[in-house]
């Protein structure tokens, strides 16, 4: 069968982009700057960053809905500017919104898509009930989708997405809007999709989510790549291990100078309401060291704490602002 | 199941089935609302037929008849409005079955996602879309007519005659050219704008179409010597499918068949490409 020969090598990456960029129509600023990504077969990837850093663009590059204004793009060997309709063999896509199939039931969903795709009737519908049974949907196969709750379509659009069993499945946002329970649920289906061997790519601004899923994050701000690394080596880039908060009286900018200069391993030292905050790079008996100086130099602490670098951290570390924000 | 790191298909190959698939899951749509669409399709040529041929004639208003009893003029008016209306019922399914689900797919529901996500080019979801709605045209064409063609008052009788190869050649033509106009109308209009789609254009479609009248008996409408209304209405699409229903469907006088089929050709030809174009930049950004 004469499918296309690969283009520009990948060398063993799924994803590869090489100065992808977009900038929409109207717009002065591009929404993707010159994006160099390579993921690895078998990762989860990890978009992180703020609302509008350009995170759905990218996910829309390379999932061929938004095209792109200059640089190269390449999943599975395939140049995705060039042939779009062979990528989309090879992706499967969960996008932010509920796109569910309304005039379908729950099962329908899945069997069509199987159709789509190829695959034969027999076939799709053995997938459909495999899938329903996996994703904890068998009850509800032959309900219409107004029927399901939130977290429920979005399982069901997860195992649509996996349905013809894509060479990457990119998810953006995948829990935004979803309670707490249904997002671990998701977490879970996630993880075991890929200790099976299912190579992701999903966007996101919560924190933790990339932290917990992703083997490797690329902190996105404006459209360009901050930094990119695995969860752990973002946060030892810090040379931080844990953030130190104080609350305190009176006058704090004295009290930062004489943290930074008095105890070792303390950097980034800045105000926030009420108090400080500051990186540090061992937290071992740093409490009372830390108020026995503020007694020494006369200040007043309030309360006192540490907690563990996070993403956010290195977020604020990388661009002086909140990741909420 | 093995997971395949390139694509293991041709785009050919991956393209047809997926243009099967769409078709098929519209028409699974349209068996499980088939009640709500032969309804649909039948209200309005049953109160068009009841009003006209049936209303009117019985409380002696029957149009291009006269005084009670005297029944032919009637019988000619019902000779151009059952065409007519079987003209409107294709026209309306393209805008049914393509502009307003295209309109509210592409809006609030994002249905079309999923769909665009197929593995073939993106025309060919629009194109397939298109496909169902002729079949749709047709269907509703032909629960149409015998019901438009049986409602009337005693007397009054549509001269109907069945001329086969027009039938089977224009009436699918037909079909294929108003459901494109159908995917142009439902990609340029967004879903809160539908009203207005229905006001400004399928109204001064329907009612300027020819479904009432002869286009060849329009010629007394002038200023002067100029047929301004006959002239203007050339710009309609439905009057030549109101025309080419008289041919395929009754003896009366109508426009020449060679210049029915370009035109109506000629139409759904437009209406694609632009529904195409619209249709790829609401996908991609
Ligand atoms: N279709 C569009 N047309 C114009 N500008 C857009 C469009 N989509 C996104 N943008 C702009 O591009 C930037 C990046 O947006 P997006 O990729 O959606 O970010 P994110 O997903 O990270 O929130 C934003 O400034 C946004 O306003
Ligand atoms: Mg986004």
């Amino acid at each position: 069968m004469g499918t296309p020969a690969s283009l520009a090598t990948s060398d063993g990456h799924i994803i590869k982009t090489v100065d992808l960029s977009k900038t929409y129509p109207e717009m002065d600023v591009p929404a993707v700057d010159r994006l160099c990504l390579e993921v690895l077969p078998g990762e989860i990837f990890g978009l992180l960053g703020p609302n509008g850093a350009g995170k759905t663009t990218t996910a829309g590059m390379l999932t061929t809905r938004v095209v792109p204004s200059s640089g190269q793009a390449i999943v599975g060997s395939v140049d995705v500017i060039r042939h779009p309709s062979l990528v989309k063999q090879l992706i499967g896509v969960v996008s932010q919104q509920n796109t569910l199939d309304r005039s379908l039931t729950v099962r329908e969903n899945l069997y069509y898509h199987g159709l789509l795709f190829g695959l034969g009737t027999r076939k799709s519908r053995q997938i459909s009930d495999e899938l329903l049974e996996k994703f904890h949907l068998a009850n509800w196969g032959d309900k219409s989708v107004f029927a399901l709750s939130g977290g429920m379509a979005q399982r069901l659009m997860v195992a649509r997405a996996i349905f013809h069993s894509p060479a990457v499945l990119f998810l953006d946002e995948p829990t935004a809007g979803l309670d707490p329970q249904s997002r671990l649920a998701l977490w879970e289906i996630l993880e075991d999709l890929n200790s099976k061997g299912q190579t992701i790519l999903l966007t996101t601004h919560y924190m933790e989510e990339a932290d917990q899923l992703c083997n490797r994050v690329a902190i996105m701000d404006h459209g360009k790549i901050l930094a990119l690394d695995s969860p752990e080596n973002l946060k030892k880039s810090l040379g931080a291990s844990a953030v130190l908060t104080v609350r305190l009286d009176g006058e704090k900018k004295g009290f930062a100078d004489l943290l930074e200069r008095e105890i070792d391993g303390v950097t980034n030292c800045r105000e926030i309401q009420g108090g400080l905050e500051a990186h540090v790079a061992s937290p071992e008996k740093l409490l009372p060291k830390v108020i026995s100086k503020a007694e020494a130099g006369g200040y007043s602490v309030l309360d006192i704490g540490l907690k563990e670098a996070t993403l956010e951290t290195v977020f604020i570390n990388l661009t002086g602002k909140d990741l909420r924000d | 199941m093995a997971i395949a790191q390139v694509p293991t298909r041709t785009t050919l190959a991956s393209s047809w089935t997926a243009l099967g698939a769409l078709v098929r899951r519209d028409l699974l749509v349209l068996k499980k609302n088939f009640g709500e669409f032969v309804g649909r399709t039948l209200m309005q040529p049953l109160l068009l037929v009841f009003v006209f041929l049936y209303v009117f004639p019985k409380i002696g208003q029957g149009v291009g008849g006269g005084s009670r009893g005297a029944t032919g003029g009637e019988s000619a008016f019902a000779t151009v409005l059952v065409p007519g209306v079987v003209a409107i019922s294709i026209m309306f399914q393209g805008i049914q079955s393509v502009a307003v689900q295209l309109s509210q797919e592409f809006g609030f529901t994002r249905e079309i996602e999923d769909r665009v996500g197929a593995p073939c080019p993106i025309w060919l979801v629009a194109v397939a879309r298109v496909l169902s709605g002729a079949a749709q045209g047709l269907i509703s064409a032909v629960i149409v007519f015998p019901i438009a063609s049986v409602v009337h008052a005693r007397g009054v009788q549509a001269n109907l005659s069945f001329h086969w190869w027009i039938v089977v050649t224009l009436i699918p033509l037909t079909c294929v050219a108003m459901t494109s106009l159908g995917l142009l109308l439902g990609t340029s209009f967004e879903p809160r704008n539908i009203g207005l789609m229905f006001g400004f254009i399928v109204l001064p479609l329907v009612f300027l179409g020819g479904t009432y009248y002869q286009w060849t008996r329009l010629a007394p409408v002038e200023i002067g010597s100029f047929h301004w209304l006959q002239t203007l209405v050339l710009i309609n699409p439905l009057i030549y499918v109101s025309e080419g229903m008289r041919a395929a469907l009754t003896t009366t006088t109508h426009m020449h068949l060679y210049i029915i089929y370009p035109v109506v050709a000629g139409f759904g030809v437009i209406f694609m490409a632009l529904g195409l174009r619209n249709f790829a930049r609401r996908v991609l950004s």
